[in-house]
């Protein structure tokens, strides 16, 4: 018997790393409940029978195939309350993505189950799963139990490690069904448009992220000028990005690219959280913020409060005279 | 169009020890994120490429949330209704959106927005479970909306890039802080938005079962609220002299051996 049912994102036939975080973490809790984990995968013909199989690896005993649109929510909600219908399942766990907010939520409203989010941590107690989030920025952590099942826990992104377990492989098992009908009224036009140049950050071990307070397209070039005094890459966040002002290919976060550099220099940054899962693993974090309310105070190891306008070249002249006087 | 009143973001936030609910006794506001929904909804009905009959502000809260209403009605809502009652005290993200689903099967609207986000509790999810209860499409986290031919073509960014999705109406959107820059009201509009229409509505009026709602029809229970893992707090320089600054902010990295 299945006990955690876990919603697995793919692209191009590539299972998406939350994701597969999630079925680890579905795993170890199912087998402390004494159950089983499976998953439910949406898409098209990418998803071979040998890539679904493969899931076994990471602790899915069943994967559930269904055969319908990709990258939308609601779809996936008929999959999931399908499966759900016929098995049963005690809790729906998602990784941090996008699509895991609106199919979770959605889901349990659908389903009659109680939901959390942003959950870093999963405790099994008394035979159930409690959920722990930090809420509050982050300046408090909460423990949510559910009253009845199912459960709906949408992670955190990056909250579970990813850990192959060898060479299990699951039973895979196609569903069939009919979509609601309000599913049937979105259609994907076109899904994962690059906008701008591609540019490689996870690599570089110095890294000058760009936020809102750099005031405009052209405040990039601060953080340009100041990456290559430093020998690294200049990064950004979602709000410029959705802005135009940088390419998405540099984006840091929840819907961006994950990054542990050994210096994270954030400059008018305010520090969401959607920022802030993708660069804590960072070993020093130094913001540049007027804001000396920005919540990235309460997790950078260096803040400085005032205008980086003033701060970023006199920093980047500095830089530059004591790398040419060391020479010297 | 849906909006929340939430704790100013400079105040100070704290849980109730007893409750373990968010205190909102303090100064609050209307959800910045909320004012990009209105402004969203105003450009569709001046752009002329929907029919926009009316705009309603709709919230779910307790007194003080009458001046988000006003402010919401401000930036150009023609009238508001406020769903306020003791049952509805403590629901969660799923009794919310059930209350809130009620309410807009009155009104019957043909497109609901909202904010994504608010800072004070959950994120993305609300749109998704008003629209399971309304059996409409739904789509979060949008930044770019384009009629049609009578449908949305609706932008945002994923895991893999930007997606264009095609949304039917009626529809309930939440969209992103990039999709807009939200006006300033005129000081015309702000004297004028306590004399426009605003219903409150009850458990009753809005024919919510009170057993869906308020903490008691929760299905979450919050059951404890701790300190995280205590994180040593970071150094702080407030700059007054941006050349001393920048001298410390060298010191601190030549330190760590962090300048190539």
């Amino acid at each position: 018997m299945s006990s955690i049912l876990v919603y697995v994102l793919h692209h191009d036939g590539e299972f998406n790393k939350s994701s597969l975080g999630a079925v680890c973490e579905a795993g170890r809790l199912a087998a402390g409940l004494g159950g089983q984990a499976a998953a439910v995968v949406v898409g098209g013909d990418d998803l071979s029978d040998d890539l679904c199989r493969s899931l076994g690896s990471y602790g899915a005993a069943r994967v559930y195939r269904f055969r319908g649109p990709e990258g939308l929510a609601q779809p996936a909600i008929d999959a999931i309350a399908t499966v759900m219908a016929r098995d049963s399942h005690r809790y729906v766990l998602f990784g941090g993505g996008l699509l895991g907010f609106e199919i979770g939520a959605g889901l349990a409203a659908r389903v009659g189950g109680g939901v959390t989010m942003e959950v870093t941590q999963v405790l099994v107690r008394d035979d159930r799963l409690v959920a722990v989030r930090p809420i509050l920025q982050d300046s408090a952590v909460a423990e949510i139990d559910y009253v009845g099942e199912p459960g709906v826990i949408i992670a955190r992104l990056n909250a579970f490690a990813v850990t192959s377990g060898g060479d299990g492989a699951a039973v895979v098992e196609d569903v069939e069904l009919e979509l609601s009908a309000w599913s049937t009224r979105t259609r994907m036009v076109r899904r994962g448009e690059r906008r701008g140049a591609e540019i490689k950050i996870e690599d570089a071990d110095v890294l000058v992220a760009g936020g809102r307070g750099l005031g405009n397209a052209a405040g990039f070039d601060l953080c340009s000028q100041l990456a290559k005094a430093l020998g690294g890459g200049v990064a950004a966040t979602r709000a410029v990005v959705d802005a135009g002002w940088y390419p998405y290919s540099a984006q840091i976060g929840q819907t961006g690219k994950t990054v542990a550099p050994k210096l994270y220099l954030a400059a008018g940054i305010s520090g969401a959280i959607q920022h802030k899962v993708g660069m804590q693993g960072s070993e020093h974090i130094v913001a540049i913020n007027k804001d000396p309310n920005a919540p990235i105070f309460e997790f950078s190891d260096l803040g400085i409060v005032g205008d980086l306008n003033k701060i970023l070249p006199k920093l980047t002249a500095a830089i530059e005279d004591g790398r040419g006087g060391r020479e010297g | 169009m849906l909006v929340k009143d939430v704790p100013d973001a400079a105040a100070q936030k704290r849980i109730d020890p007893q409750t373990h609910r968010l205190d909102r006794s303090g100064e609050t506001n209307l959800n910045p994120f909320d004012t990009h929904a209105i402004e969203a909804a105003m450009q569709m009905r001046e752009g002329g490429a929907l029919d926009v009959d009316e705009i309603v502000a709709i919230t779910m809260g307790p007194e003080s949330a009458v001046r988000t209403l006003q402010k919401a009605v401000s930036l150009g809502a023609d009238r508001s209704i406020h769903l306020t009652d003791a049952g509805l005290v403590g629901s969660d993200v799923c009794a919310t959106g059930y209350a809130l689903a009620q309410v807009l099967k009155q009104e019957r609207p043909g497109l609901v927005l909202l904010g994504q986000q608010s800072d004070d509790g959950e994120c993305y999810t609300v749109g998704a479970v008003v629209a399971e209860h309304l059996q409409m499409p739904s789509l979060t986290q949008v930044i770019k909306i384009t009629p049609v031919d009578g449908r949305l073509h609706c932008e945002r960014q994923a895991e893999y890039g930007y997606d264009t999705v095609e949304v039917e109406l009626p529809a309930v959107i939440s969209v992103g802080d990039a999709i807009n820059e939200p006006r300033y009201p005129s000081l015309k509009a702000i004297m004028g938005a306590k004399r426009k229409q605003l219903d409150t509505r009850s458990i009753a009026d809005a024919a919510i079962d009170p057993g869906r709602v308020g903490a008691a029809g929760s299905r979450t229970v919050v059951v404890a609220v701790k300190p995280p893992l205590a994180k040593e707090p970071g150094e702080i320089i407030e700059d007054d002299d941006s050349d001393a600054t920048v001298a410390r902010i060298v010191a601190w990295l030549e330190q760590r051996k962090l300048i190539p």
